[in-house]
């Protein structure tokens, strides 16, 4: 028997934070993909908020302690798009102009995958067994769209589950206002973004949004509440895991 | 003009109530994006001319030296002149010499950004010399006394019926019941208007969107042919430009135009392509006898090598704030300074200052749509957070954010002591969502929660089950342990 591929877990601070069962739902995705699954204890954040805030070097501090975690395993795989681009996009360009980095990053970013990416395009899994008796609608967040070309992707493996109906929402692609900091530095704007984002969801008359960041999701998920919209919100992997006994994210509609 | 960048926050609350506003970048929201989306999709060599044209920009930035100096020879040799103008005050005394020299009392303008850098039509008035803007777009906010809020639908900002009410209040001279219902009536008022300007003039000012070397070209893109008129028509034609807009050849000018109008409007081309070499020849039917580039560089030639060199590559298409969220959210205005929306978030710090201009590159999702976008493929997130990188190390950002900042570093390079503290908090925020599993009220996130329920945590941290021992149920595969 083929060896199975050593992955390992970069569970991102928002999951391990705010939705561990995301987390186990990509260790089930994984495993039952084949792979042995790894989850290396001295991972915090990928480092985002102090990238994007201009300090470089604690970035740099907190990638080298993720690349020293994650460097000995086949793939580095994480649920969601934006921290998976940190590591394989981000890290080599912070690392360029380090010679004792630069080659050890570049080397550790070619293993990093976003979950669904990894399980398509690396894994080539056409199908999940999983069932939802669900319209499902999908938003595309930045980085995983824009970064890793993920598009297709999830929508052919949720299409390919029992009793979903995947309805396309106006503008898929638009960001939904998150944007780290942003939400909170520039929260008039944000406002109006999400605003925009969770009318185009709810014309798009799905009993579930899904998307693959769990930022991107606590922002539209806050906002669909607080306006008493009724679509329901979950990180694409819970269904993908057929585990969806959990509450959705920020509750029930 | 007045710089307002500073106060970015509230000038886009301020455009965020304004309904006129909102309801205006609706047509930027959709018309321009879709216009884009077809006309890319219609040429499938559209990727394959931005590559070439990138290759174009990037090896005129290694050599802009020599072309510059090509260029100026061969203006020269056209019977033309060629100012080189350091700094913004540099080309306005230029063109103010000029004018003077000629005795010039009015003076057209074709669209010209570099006219808003510069802040010429003040200076200008100020000298004694009239500006009239030819533009429709630029003649409505001109008599309105505003500044463009996009680089290339100047007045897009405003609707028909503030266009209507302008020029009953303005265009005094004309029957006060004329009919001005239909768009086409203020069409040909304006022009009519604009006719008269156009003859009387005694100097025409026009940007360029090319400088062609080989030739000692300028070239300007419009679509409505009011920049032909604005240096035949006058004794002087006076080119303001900046020292980037130079392409070797008019070959290459003829590959990067492919991908502008398609990129800004959706256009296969803009209506008008203007060439100009130099001024009347003997034999012409018509041309300005003098022909005068000013050539400027007001701080660009500084970029070259840096993080910023990429930026000069931008051939202000606008297709960046078309697709951008933020700009379609507060419109052009609120960024305060001459160029709006992502370009103008990387360009406005350089122009005026980080400490003025901090909040423009701050304000961004970093979403990367300008940059999908872009026909130079310019990396507008990565240029932004060079800036956020400046300010962070010149600690220009609030004192309370890089507090906040440090101390959350602090713990995440302490993954035990980051284990401790995210266990509290996803415990003490599950007790505070209760069974809705949320909340509209959290210390310290005022600024999420007034506008959206934060969603609260499942109670144990993903990391803490796992160590537990806590596997997902049913699992088909086998568990590495935790290494």
């Amino acid at each position: 028997m083929k060896e199975s591929l050593r992955v390992g877990l970069f569970v991102t601070c928002l999951v391990d934070l705010f939705r561990p069962s995301v987390g186990f739902a990509a260790v089930k995705l994984l495993e039952d993909a084949g792979c042995e699954v790894f989850v290396p204890v001295s991972q915090t954040c990928c480092g985002q908020p102090a990238y994007n805030s201009g300090d470089k070097a604690d970035t740099a501090d907190i990638a080298q302690q993720v690349i020293k975690a994650f460097e000995e395993f086949d793939y580095i795989v994480a649920p969601s798009g934006s921290c998976a681009g940190m590591l394989s996009k981000h890290y080599p360009e912070l690392f360029a102009k380090d010679p004792a980095w630069d080659q050890r990053s570049r080397k550790f970013a070619v293993k990093v995958f976003e979950l669904v990416s990894f399980l398509t395009d690396v894994l080539k899994i056409e199908k999940v067994d999983a069932a939802l008796d669900a319209r499902i609608t999908y938003h595309d967040s930045c980085s995983g769209l824009r970064e890793l070309d993920i598009k297709n992707q999830p929508r052919k493996l949720l299409a390919s589950m029992n009793g979903v109906t995947l309805t396309e929402m106006k503008n898929p692609d638009v960001c939904c206002g998150f944007g780290g900091t942003f939400a909170v530095k520039y929260s008039d704007i944000s406002n109006s973004i999400v605003s925009e984002k969770i009318t185009n969801v709810e014309n798009a008359e799905a009993d579930l949004l899904l998307a693959g960041d769990l930022g991107c999701l606590l922002n539209m998920a806050g906002k669909l509440r607080r306006t008493g919209a009724k679509t329901e919100v979950r990180h694409v992997a819970e269904v993908l895991a057929g585990m969806t006994d959990t509450p959705p994210i920020g509750g029930k509609a | 003009m007045q710089i307002t960048s500073p106060t970015f926050k509230n000038n886009a609350r301020d455009a965020l109530k304004d309904e006129q506003l909102q309801k205006a970048l609706g047509h930027v929201k959709h018309n321009f994006i879709d216009k884009r989306a077809k006309a890319v999709a219609d040429l499938p060599e559209f990727d394959a001319l931005r590559d070439s044209a990138i290759e174009i920009k990037n090896h005129v930035l290694a050599n802009l030296d020599v072309y510059l100096e090509t260029f100026e020879a061969n203006v020269l040799k056209n019977g033309g002149q060629v100012h080189w103008a350091a700094t913004a005050s540099d080309a306005r005394g230029q063109i103010l010499d000029i004018c003077r020299r000629v005795g010039a009392k009015t003076v057209t303008k074709g669209k010209s950004m570099i006219s808003e850098e510069i802040g010429l039509n003040e200076f200008l008035e100020a000298s004694d010399v009239q500006p009239i803007e030819t533009d429709l777009g630029e003649y409505i906010i001109q008599l309105r006394g505003e500044h463009p809020s996009h680089i290339i639908a100047p007045a897009v900002h405003l609707n028909i019926g503030q266009v209507r009410e302008e020029f009953q209040k303005q265009h005094t001279h004309l029957p006060a019941d004329r009919e001005l219902e239909a768009p086409e009536s203020l069409l040909l008022e304006a022009r009519g208007i604009l006719r008269e300007k156009f003859q009387k003039a005694d100097v025409g000012i026009t940007g360029a969107n090319f400088l062609v070397a080989e030739t000692g070209t300028t070239i300007i893109v419009t679509n409505e042919g009011n920049g032909d008129l604005t240096q035949t028509l006058p004794r002087v034609h006076i080119v303001i430009a900046s020292i980037e807009k130079i392409v070797p050849t008019l070959e290459d000018m003829s590959q990067i135009i492919r991908i502008l109008a398609r990129s800004a409007t959706g256009q296969e081309m803009s209506v008008y392509t203007t060439l100009s070499t130099g001024p009347r020849r003997k034999g012409d039917l018509d041309g300005p006898e003098e022909f005068h580039v000013i050539l400027l560089d007001n701080g660009r030639s500084d970029m070259i090598g840096t993080e910023f060199q990429d930026m000069l590559r931008c051939i202000r298409c606008g297709a960046c704030m078309n697709h951008c969220p933020v700009y379609h959210a507060v419109g052009g205005h609120a960024y305060g300074w001459v160029y709006p929306g992502p370009m103008g978030s990387v360009l406005t710090p350089k122009f005026i200052g980080v400490d003025k201009a901090g909040h423009l590159p701050n304000a961004s999702t970093f979403c990367g749509r300008c940059e999908a976008v872009c026909p130079m493929k310019i990396p507008l997130p990565k240029m932004m957070r060079h800036w956020r990188e400046q300010e962070f190390e010149k600690h220009l950002s609030p004192p309370s954010h890089r507090r906040n900042l440090a101390m959350w570093a602090w713990t995440a390079k302490r993954p035990a002591l980051y284990r401790f503290a995210t266990r509290l908090a996803a415990r003490a925020l599950w007790i505070l969502g209760g069974t809705k599993k949320r909340t509209g009220f959290l210390p310290l996130s005022g600024e999420w929660t007034k506008y959206r329920d934060m969603p609260t945590p499942e109670g144990s941290t993903f990391m803490a089950q796992w160590k537990s021992g806590v596997r997902p149920a049913k699992s088909g595969g086998k568990s590495g342990a935790a290494s």
